[in-house]
């Protein structure tokens, strides 16, 4: 399926609105990798943290889809590290605050074991979980 | 209107910038700051995109800018005040002290083989050993040897005014020339032009701490790769890595290290790593037959004359693997070096255990550019780099009458780019003396 | 007169190993921490939206509780975490606030019209600081070696190889946090120093121990913290120390419960400082760990 690019999609609402809630100017993003290269949890990722700037630079909202959004863990080395200072954790934000805001419900808090909730720090559940919350 | 030139720099571009104004039949005045001429051209293997050897095409020039009658060459001196304007520029020359007589030294090399006295050679970027007393290279022109006050023992115990240390050249050499007394000194030179050629160092690796910060053994600037692979070398030519000397298997090269960084490093692309990254790649796999390098960028950059096609070649004759995605940890896991990078083309991090790791720094004006700049009245900018009369159409002037400048004190550029300034700074110059004289 | 000290929610339950080794360790040193009389959670993570105020309302009110403590009428004064976590929230808090004074303002307008801080407001001007922070700038490390010299009997630290491991929001970003270089950072290897320890640097130091994901995803922790324990003990470490409770569950927890993993303890940097000082068992507030480091500190006499 052919990803469909226009003005529609690269000026669009879409766009706009990553940026006005990240603050980010996303055309400041030359893809050259690095945030990708330094990410702790890559692992864990379907989508390369780079690669979700790009769908977002795009206007492409399947990014909306991915799970990367979701298992970041803030650690804040791409953005340390970042040669053009572009913030990809405010992106991530941008990207789960919208994906909220339609419905886009990724986790059942409710169903998180009770010994884990009584064994963890609670920083880890504020923290976790205020994601989860607008 | 005095009809000689002054050449601040003896690398490619001031000696073929000297050559071009002496062979006209005007005297030049060539200073450099090094102890002999050739610049960073002097310390490559072979050169992009045709793999000459480096030292082949230059010796020469730089014997012939040794010989020439026309040019009154100051090495190991530097530039330390210039007054006057154009058709008169009064030109006052430190010329350091060497400890050794030019005059009377004959170059036959007795004093470094028994100087007892090592240190890192700068020339070799760490990967090689000088004596305290030394020249640059066997082919260094003038092949005359200096003393560095920081090795040399002698010269410390006199600092220290104990009792008298070593001496050792002084002892051997059969002409007498070591003069542990001698003193900087200070001529001055009237010039109508001055021509300013004083290239590029590298970033310092300290300011890259995610990458070692200077602290990995194996992970060497290229530079210092450079000096591995040539044949004049301090390893004859074999790459051998410099922790335990093994020959490396997996060799990673980082490009951008320092470079399109305007958060960490400078702003502007170096222009010259892409061509040289792919030419040691090369080159490495021509010693190593079972040897595979690895080249993390992010763009390729290969404008120039063949330059495309050297890529091909590298990527597709001689199976150098390329990823594409910046380099953002490299940290040592035992006897090898592990390389965190990315391939954003197929959408994987990339971790690569590496035997050598050598990184792209990036190009910065030479240390005393700004010095140079200051006692020229010229404009620096904000990369610290010169600044063209005209960007476009006047690019070697430097907006100040009887003053040009060619080469990678403009900016990064690669040789074909620099000697071709350098002439077009020469031909200025003739212009002038024409016009005016 | 200490420093107003905010303890946040974990430190005040559990992680209070942390809040009292370090309590004790403030009063011992001459530098005491004044609990705050009012405060609530910090939020645990810094809101990365920019327009996300609500989640500032929160370490804005513990900024204006540490004005009450501070200078009232000019606003000025500090307030000290040991949690590297809340030091992040506030510290970037007081930054974005700065920033944008309109937020400010609207911040502001809020919290005053609030019972509990009615008439209230945040003048922007308090000082967030780390305890490290104060053990270096305002004691300094010769000071704290002469301290830990003088200190009654036997140094059971001395000579102990300890990996200093610093997380990621205690450094991270820089630009705001502005406390160590997070790709080279030296503070707690010279805490480490000044207290006779062996600093033992490895590459890992800061590299995320997986954070929060200890909630959702439980496996992303486990394979960072073990990497990271791995390469410490590699480096020759025998016990490895913290800013951060979340960091500090990781790496004990995956410790204790992954097979391959070497059995380090991880410490808060509180308790080795309480330890070093000669300071009472119950200082040093050891209980509660998944790998015990109680035998690095006894005495041959003592087994």
């Amino acid at each position: 399926m052919r990803t469909k690019i226009s003005i529609e999609t690269v000026m669009g609402a879409f766009v706009k609105d990553i940026e006005l809630i990240s603050g980010q100017d996303l055309l400041a993003c030359n893809q050259c990798g690095k945030c990708s290269s330094g990410c702790p949890v890559v692992d864990a990722l379907d989508v390369l943290p780079s690669a979700i700037l790009r769908l977002a630079q795009l206007g492409i909202e399947d990014v909306l889809e991915a799970q990367t959004i979701w298992t970041c863990a803030s650690c804040l080395t791409c953005v340390s590290r970042c040669p053009k200072d572009v913030d990809l954790p405010r992106v991530m934000e941008a990207l789960r605050t919208i994906a909220m805001q339609r419905g886009i419900q990724p986790v059942d808090v409710a169903a998180v074991p009770d010994e884990l909730v009584a064994d963890l720090p609670q920083m880890a559940i504020i923290g976790g979980f205020r994601k989860f919350s607008i | 209107m005095i009809n000689r030139a002054l050449v601040i720099g003896a690398g490619i571009a001031g000696i073929q910038a000297a050559l071009d104004i002496a062979n006209s039949g005007h005297e030049v005045v060539l200073v450099e700051r090094q102890p002999s001429i050739g610049g960073h051209m002097a310390q490559l293997s072979e050169t992009f995109p045709t793999l000459d050897c480096s030292q082949c095409i230059m010796t020469p020039r730089t014997v012939e800018v040794g010989h020439h009658d026309n040019i009154k060459l100051y090495t190991y001196s530097e530039v330390e005040e210039i007054t006057g304007g154009q058709g008169d520029f009064k030109v006052k020359i430190r010329r350091k002290a060497s400890y050794v007589n030019w005059d009377l030294c004959t170059g036959c090399g007795v004093c470094q083989e028994k100087c007892p006295w090592k240190a890192p050679a700068e020339f070799d970027r760490g990967v090689g050993i000088r004596k305290a007393i030394y020249t640059l290279s066997p082919q260094a022109v003038p092949n005359k040897p200096v003393v560095n006050p920081e090795v040399c023992v002698r010269l410390k115990s006199m600092a220290e005014g104990g009792k008298l240390k070593c001496g050792a050249c002084l002892k051997f050499c059969p002409i007498n020339a070591i003069d542990f007394e001698q003193q900087e000194t200070f001529v001055e030179e009237h010039v109508g032009a001055v021509v300013v050629a004083t290239g590029y160092d590298l970033f310092p690796q300290m300011r890259l701490p995610e990458y070692g910060g200077g602290k990995i053994p194996d992970v060497i600037d290229a530079l210092a790769f450079e000096r591995l692979l040539a044949a004049s070398g301090p390893t004859g030519g074999k790459v051998k890595r410099p922790s335990d000397g093994k020959e490396p298997k997996e060799i990673v090269f980082v490009q951008c290290s320092g470079s399109r960084d305007p958060e960490h490093g400078v702003p502007y692309c170096s222009k010259i790593c892409c061509m040289y990254t792919a030419k040691q790649a090369i080159l490495y796999r021509h010693r190593v037959h079972d040897g595979q390098p690895y080249v993390f960028y992010i763009d390729i950059r290969a404008g120039g004359k063949g330059y495309e096609e050297f890529i091909n070649r590298a990527q597709e004759d001689e199976g150098v693997v390329y990823l594409r995605g910046k380099v953002s940890k490299i940290y040592r896991d035992g006897d090898k070096v592990m390389v965190w990078g990315s391939d954003t083309l197929s959408g994987r991090k990339v971790e690569i255990a590496a035997d050598l790791v050598i990184l792209s720094l990036a190009a910065l004006p030479a240390e005393g550019t700004s010095e140079v700049q200051r006692s020229l009245g010229l404009d620096a900018d904000k990369n610290g780099f010169y600044i063209s009369a005209d960007g476009e159409l006047d690019p070697v002037s430097a907006g100040v009458p009887g003053v040009f400048i060619a080469g990678a004190g403009l900016g990064p550029k690669d040789i074909p780019e620099t000697v071709a300034q350098a002439s077009g700074a020469a031909a200025k110059v003739l212009t002038l003396f024409r016009q005016v004289g | 007169m200490g420093t107003p000290y905010f303890p946040g929610c974990t430190l005040s339950t559990k992680a209070k190993s942390f809040d009292v080794s370090g309590r004790a360790v403030a009063e011992a040193l001459g530098m005491p921490l004044d609990e705050l009389t009012d405060w609530q959670c910090c939020g645990a993570t810094f809101p990365l939206s920019t327009d996300n105020s609500m989640a500032l309302i929160a370490p804005a009110r513990i900024l204006i509780q540490a004005e009450q403590q501070g200078d009232p009428q000019t606003g000025t004064g500090k307030v000290a975490t040991l949690c590297a976590i809340c030091y992040n929230v506030l510290k970037r808090t007081n930054v974005a606030l700065r920033e944008r004074p309109e937020q400010l303002e609207r911040i502001n307008w809020f919290i005053s019209t609030d019972t509990t801080t009615q008439g209230l407001t945040y003048h922007s001007k308090i000082e967030v600081v780390h305890f490290l922070e104060m053990l270096r700038d305002d004691l300094g490390w010769d000071a704290l070696r002469q301290k830990v010299e003088e200190a009654n009997g036997q140094n059971r630290v001395k000579g102990l190889k300890v990996a200093p491991y610093y997380g990621c929001l205690l450094l991270r970003p820089p630009d705001e946090m502005g406390l160590d270089d997070p790709e080279a950072p030296v503070i707690l290897s010279d805490f480490l120093r000044a207290l006779g320890a062996e600093p033992v640097e490895f590459a890992f130091q800061s590299e995320c121990c997986g954070s929060y994901l200890a909630a959702s995803k439980p496996d992303v922790p486990q394979a960072l913290s073990n990497t990271i324990i791995e390469q410490a003990a590699q480096a020759g470490a025998q016990a490895i120390v913290t800013a951060c409770p979340l960091c500090q569950y990781n790496l004990d927890k995956r410790a204790a419960t992954a097979r391959s993993t070497a059995k380090l303890p991880t410490l808060y940097f509180t308790q080795l400082l309480a330890i070093a000082l000669g300071l009472s068992e119950e200082a040093w507030a050891l209980d509660g760990h998944y790998i015990d480091p109680a035998p690095l500190f006894a005495v041959k006499s003592e087994i």
